[in-house]
């Protein structure tokens, strides 16, 4: 099953390593493989069998007949017999392979898809930030695709072929030694022509790649800045640009198919050529009765001979061209194998910690762990020496001269100290880059500081699982991010194991059960490519029932609401008012009025603190956040 | 479909009809070539006559020349005609999808359209190289193949005919029962790729919920189900192979068992018998090629239903017979409106909208999210048509404006715009292209833009990443003010075009605007109070209708929406300010 799919071309070298990784895959699957590879050459040799017995018809059969007076065709007809005999082990043996292959290439990839789908869980943020979604795609449609095709047909169609060059091999020089040697020197010929054929078709596939990518990022690009265009009446410039591209491509496009496609007809005829010349050469060694060396000893050469001999070197010349041809597949599924292996080798987010986050409850005032549901969390502390402290979870999180920075050379955060009680409410102020998400990115640790200290009631975070870690946290954001399912599984994403009530519940608290039951099918509606038939603000209310049904004591909120009109917003921040009581809440938000109730307002710039208090405070204060504060009404 | 499809082949027809009457050339060559064979080996080897040899071998390497010049013209014409068909597709949808209005790419979608115009048109191409060059060689082998071999043997010729059916109803019933499951298979595809890129896109909530397994369960399911299906349907089509297998072997077993009777009985030469055998085997193999081209179409055919899709879409919005080229001044009117995007009169988004502005006024438009806010301003450029009612601009039907003359003097700054990839420069010169850098910089300073791009290394040069990646959201919307203030608008239409900025800047740019082009109509679409309440008239919309018309001061006293976002904004504000 070809799809047409744009070739990409082969890479100057594919490493050994990628080879013996891909088969530690197959061998796998050892018994059926080697099966495999019996059956294959069973088909084989039947195909082959098949060749030579068109001399032994002529030969043994036909010829004496012909001189036979009274000619008994019982003979023939026990050879066909037997020949028809070795045909159906063929056929059945190339039935069994190519299914029993089936189930090997689609279990490989099966595999191959669950662990990278698993790996990738695990990276660090860092590479879904620094790599582009695309290309990760193009891991799991193009490069198993071609993996595909390599492992279900070039593999058993190349290992048939060499078993069939070999065979045929010695079966040509059980024949004729001579005539052998002339087409290993054709074959030698034929492979210098479509060595130089294939390497300029590569060529111009490079460019045609090029031009090809060239031309979908263009379209990528307008296409969705499409009403941008027509709002600046731009199409025309648009289309100008693109014919330009497009040209280009089809002009790269028709080169390569060209040699590509010419190849065929100059493999085939050269074949044919072969043919000719072996008949001439064959011809003048019969009719001048030179004597001829074979495997079988010497002699010379019959008609039966010629006309098996010339059958024999096609289904030499075919096998041939059949690997070249397959060759390239075979390289660029070994590409794309190692790009997976790539993805798959990438280092996953490190976890040291330690310390996990159990079920407690009070007996005589002390904190001991139990396997109940109770409400009460502890953070389990194995000590060194064996022994075992509980702290109960509270959300308490301080910051001790925290420094960070994305690229190693380029700090985001300067110095952050700040603490947040149990219950208290922090807010970050501050201009876009200033630093305020990168804070939270590192609370849940999506990102490790660089020096300085986080704790979580008491604990370096990086002593606590990091499971545990974000299970004791819930996060809102502002791009929301919906999966497709109902809303019901949208919002259950928080706790899985939550009831329908508790679901219902979270959803009252964060004020989207009204809507939510004003659905066509209520908790039951299917949403679809991120809940694009929801309005933003229901969007985000969606999203904090699902932080609220996860019920943690840390929530961090990043710019949930900057998104929604102000009138939606207030029925956001009821949800969310409702959602941060009892818990410690850090909150970015652009508008000012959503902060003010902050037992702490931190004002960053740059990296760096450079206000703290709460509001009063900041505002009798007469700094930064009085002038932000103030700039927001500077036209009354 | 087909019809749709082939007029976009165009001046490439030549190259598509010498293709296959190229390959038919090759064809019949490549059919008498194997007779020739036969003749050599009965009448020049077995005869022993070697200068026979010699004639007979010259003209079958003519032949065989032959025979490969036209097999290589077919190739260079097949790629003539496959790339430039390709061509012509990708230009002919692209061309068509800048016709298309708002409505025709929100009902595509844009993803979709990307999608039709990369990989399907790719498919398609190769589809049709492959259809141009098998699927005129099979049937042409297969006829020219019968004849020769009817030519040769007639009562031969009947084995491999009878053996052509079983094949051929094998092979359908194999791809039949195969087709399905692949339809199926796709589709699962699909459901595969939308939660890779589902989880990609959502990754940091996958980690902040610890939903690692869950994710990998949910992909495991659909990984298993295209393992199940796709097994079983290559496991069907591994049929077909032992099926041509069976068919060639048993052929040959019985060329060979009537073949040798005939030879004893001098009706068949030895060579004769070895042609039909060659014959037999190219009729058997064109047949499996012949599938494999039906596997291919059937396989294509739903990008070439995706591509005509876009092809046939007409755009609804057309310019009428004699359009206006000029726009009077910058007032609107609203009369009686009703719009709806699927132009259904129980789903509308507007209700009876009326509404008079006069040209240079300050309008602002606040209202609730859903309220209908940015669809009562798109239908101000033209960008959707009313379902029912009228719009005026300049005091004529917006209809009757020629839609380039409306759209340049109507910039609307889009609610989710988009940078290009390029330099500050040229992304400002979407605006005008002929603007000067002194303009360029006017404008800038206008969207309060010009201060931060001083700030950059390469100033007005500076790059621009795709879609605006390498400038913060308040930067990107400050840009895409500027590019619509180059136009020189009789109307400014900004859609929430400030939500990124602080509110100083905004402010700024308000005033800005106020004082540096007064003639302008401005409507603003905003959700603070503080963007609004110096307009000249502030419009409140609640679900798709028009709650309330009015200046700051009277709709502080009257309209209760618009106090309660007031107070819900200012509340401390106000006591301490």
């Amino acid at each position: 099953m070809h799809k047409g799919a744009p070739m990409k071309m082969p890479r100057k070298k594919v490493s050994f390593s990628t080879i013996k990784r891909l088969m530690s895959y197959i061998t796998h699957y050892k018994l059926q493989f080697s099966l495999v590879l019996v059956a294959i050459i069973l088909s084989t040799a039947a195909g082959v069998a098949g060749s030579l017995f068109l001399k032994i018809l002529i030969d043994d059969y036909i010829e004496p007949l012909l001189l036979d007076a009274n000619p008994l065709f019982s003979g023939l007809f026990t050879a066909i017999v037997i020949m028809g005999g070795i045909y159906m082990v063929g056929i059945l043996a190339t039935l069994f392979y190519n299914r029993v292959m089936v189930v090997i290439a689609q279990g490989v990839l099966k595999k191959i898809r669950d662990e990278m789908f698993a790996h990738m869980q695990m990276l660090p943020i860092k590479y879904f930030d620094t790599h582009s979604h695309g290309d990760i795609m193009s891991h799991y449609t193009n490069d198993t695709d071609t993996l595909r095709q390599m492992i279900s047909q070039s593999i058993p169609q190349m290992f048939s072929a060499v078993i069939t060059i070999v065979a045929v091999f010695f079966a040509m020089l059980y024949m004729s030694v001579w005539l052998t040697l002339f087409v290993l020197i054709f074959i030698f010929f034929q492979l210098q022509v479509t060595k130089s054929i294939v390497g300029k078709s590569g060529k111009y596939f490079v460019k045609q790649q090029a031009a090809l990518g060239k031309v979908n990022g263009y379209i990528e690009e307008m296409i969705n800045g499409q009403k941008v265009v027509k709002v600046f009446c731009r199409e025309r410039q648009a289309e100008e640009d693109f014919d330009r591209l497009n040209d280009a491509l089809c002009e790269h496009a028709t080169a390569a198919n060209k040699f590509a496609n010419i190849l065929m007809p100059i493999m085939a005829n050269l074949g044919n050529l072969q043919y000719v010349l072996l008949a001439i050469v064959g011809g003048a060694l019969a009719i001048s009765g030179l004597p001829n060396i074979s495997l079988a000893g010497s002699g010379t050469l019959t008609l039966g001979m010629i006309a098996s001999f010339l059958n024999l070197s096609k289904n030499f010349s075919q096998p041939i061209s059949q690997v070249s041809n397959q060759f390239n597949m075979v390289v660029m599924a070994l590409a794309g194998a190692e790009r997976i292996f790539k993805l798959m080798d990438k280092e996953s987010e490190t976890d040291n910690g330690y310390v996990t986050l159990v079920n407690a409850k009070y007996e005589e005032g002390v904190l001991t762990e139990t396997k109940k549901n109770t409400d009460l969390w502890a953070w389990k502390h194995p000590h060194r020496d064996g022994t075992v402290t509980y702290t109960e979870l509270k959300g308490e999180v301080r910051f001790y001269n925290v420094d960070f920075g994305y690229a190693e050379d380029k700090t985001v955060l300067n110095n952050i100290t700040l603490y947040a009680e149990p219950s208290q409410k922090l807010a970050f102020v501050g201009a876009t880059g200033a630093g305020k998400t990168t804070i939270t990115n590192l609370i849940n640790r999506f990102y490790d500081i660089a020096d300085g200290k986080i704790r979580y009631d008491g604990i370096d975070i990086k002593k606590i699982k990091k499971d545990d870690l974000r299970h004791s946290l819930g996060v809102v954001l502002q791009d929301v991010n919906l999966f497709t399912g109902t809303v019901m599984e949208n919002i259950r994403y928080g706790k899985l194991d939550a009831t329908d009530n508790e679901v219902y519940e979270a959803a009252r608290l964060a004020n989207a059960d009204d809507f939510i039951r004003r659905l066509p099918d209520g908790y039951n509606m299917v949403l679809q490519g991120n809940g694009g038939s929801l309005s933003q603000g229901q969007r985000q209310l969606i999203s904090i029932a699902r932080a609220a049904v996860a019920d943690p004591p840390v929530m961090i909120l990043d710019e949930a609401t900057s998104s929604i009109d102000t009138r939606t917003e207030t029925i956001v921040q009821k949800g969310m008012d409702s959602l941060m009581q009892g818990r410690t809440v850090f909150i970015i938000a652009h508008r000012l009025s959503s902060v003010q109730n902050s037992d702490a307002i931190i004002v960053l710039e740059q990296g760096r603190i450079i206000e703290r208090g709460n509001h009063e405070k900041l505002i009798a204060e007469k700094g930064k956040y009085y002038q932000l504060y103030t700039g927001a009404f500077e036209l009354e | 479909m087909i019809k749709q499809l082939l007029k976009s082949v165009r001046q490439y027809k030549r190259a598509s009809i010498l293709t296959s009457l190229t390959v038919t050339l090759e064809v019949i060559m490549e059919v008498i070539i194997p007779l020739l064979m036969a003749d050599l080996i009965d009448y020049g080897i077995d005869a022993g006559n070697m200068s026979y040899i010699w004639q007979m071998g010259i003209v079958l390497v003519i032949f065989a020349m032959i025979s490969l010049a036209f097999g290589a013209l077919s190739g260079k014409y097949a790629a003539d005609a496959s790339a430039g068909f390709a061509r012509n597709l990708r230009h002919d949808m692209f061309y068509n999808v800048q016709k298309f209005s708002f409505a025709n790419i929100d009902k595509i979608s844009t993803a979709s359209i990307i999608t039709r115009l990369t990989t399907d048109v790719t498919n398609v191409q190769y589809a049709y190289q492959m259809i141009l060059r098998m699927a005129v060689r099979s049937p042409v082998m297969l006829v020219f193949c019968l004849i020769m071999s009817f030519g040769i043997n007639a009562k031969l010729s009947w084995i491999f005919l009878a053996c052509i059916p079983i094949l051929a109803v094998g092979l359908y019933f194999v791809m039949s029962k195969t087709h399905p499951i692949f339809k199926r298979v796709f589709k699962t595809y699909d459901k595969l790729n939308m939660v890779v890129q589902e989880n990609l896109r959502g990754i940091r909530v996958v980690k902040s919920f610890v939903r690692e397994d869950y994710e990998n369960k949910k992909f495991g399911e659909i990984s298993n189900s295209i393992y199940q299906d796709f097994s079983k349907a290559e496991k069907n089509l591994a049929f077909a192979m032992p099926l041509m297998q069976f068919c060639m072997y048993a052929s040959l077993l019985l060329l060979s068992w009537f073949g040798a009777r005939l030879i004893v009985g001098s009706e068949l030469t030895t060579g004769q018998l070895v042609s039909l055998i060659t014959y037999a085997m190219l009729i058997l193999m064109s047949l499996m090629m012949l599938s494999m081209v039906f596997v291919m179409i059937t396989i294509s055919r739903a990008s070439a239903e995706r591509i005509v899709g876009i092809l046939a879409e007409e755009s609804d919005l057309q310019n009428c017979a004699s359009p206006e080229f000029t726009v009077n001044d910058g007032s609107i009117r609203f009369e009686n409106v009703n719009f709806s995007y699927a132009k259904d009169r129980n789903k509308l988004c507007l209700k009876s909208v009326n509404l008079d502005i006069k040209s240079g006024e300050t309008v602002a438009i606040l209202g609730g999210t859903g309220s209908s806010k940015t669809s009562l301003v798109q239908l101000i450029p033209r960008l959707y048509d009313v379902t029912e009612g009228n719009v005026f601009v300049g005091g004529v039907n917006v209809k009757n404006y020629d839609i380039e003359t409306l759209r340049s003097e109507v910039a609307m700054v889009l609610q989710r715009n988009v940078l290009f990839s390029g330099t500050i420069k040229e992304n400002l010169r979407w605006g005008n292209k002929n603007a000067s850098d002194e303009e360029l910089v006017r404008v800038c300073q206008l969207a309060q833009a010009d201060d931060f791009i001083q700030g950059f290394p390469d100033k007005y040069d500076t790059y621009i990443e795709q879609g605006g990646s390498n400038v913060s959201g308040g930067q990107k919307q400050r840009l895409c003010i500027a590019r619509a203030l180059l136009k020189k608008p009789k109307i400014l239409i900004l859609d929430d075009s400030t939500s990124a900025v602080d509110t100083k800047t905004d402010a700024l740019i308000r005033r800005a605007l106020r004082e540096e082009i007064p003639g302008t109509t401005k409507l603003i679409i905003a959700q603070r109070i503080s963007s609004v309440e110096d307009a000249d008239k502030i419009i409140v919309m609640e679900s798709g209708e028009i709650n309330a018309v009015g200046t700051h001061r009277e709709l502080m006293c009257t309209n209760e929406i618009y106090q309660e976002a007031y107070h819900s904004q200012v509340k401390g504000g106000k006591i301490n300010a």
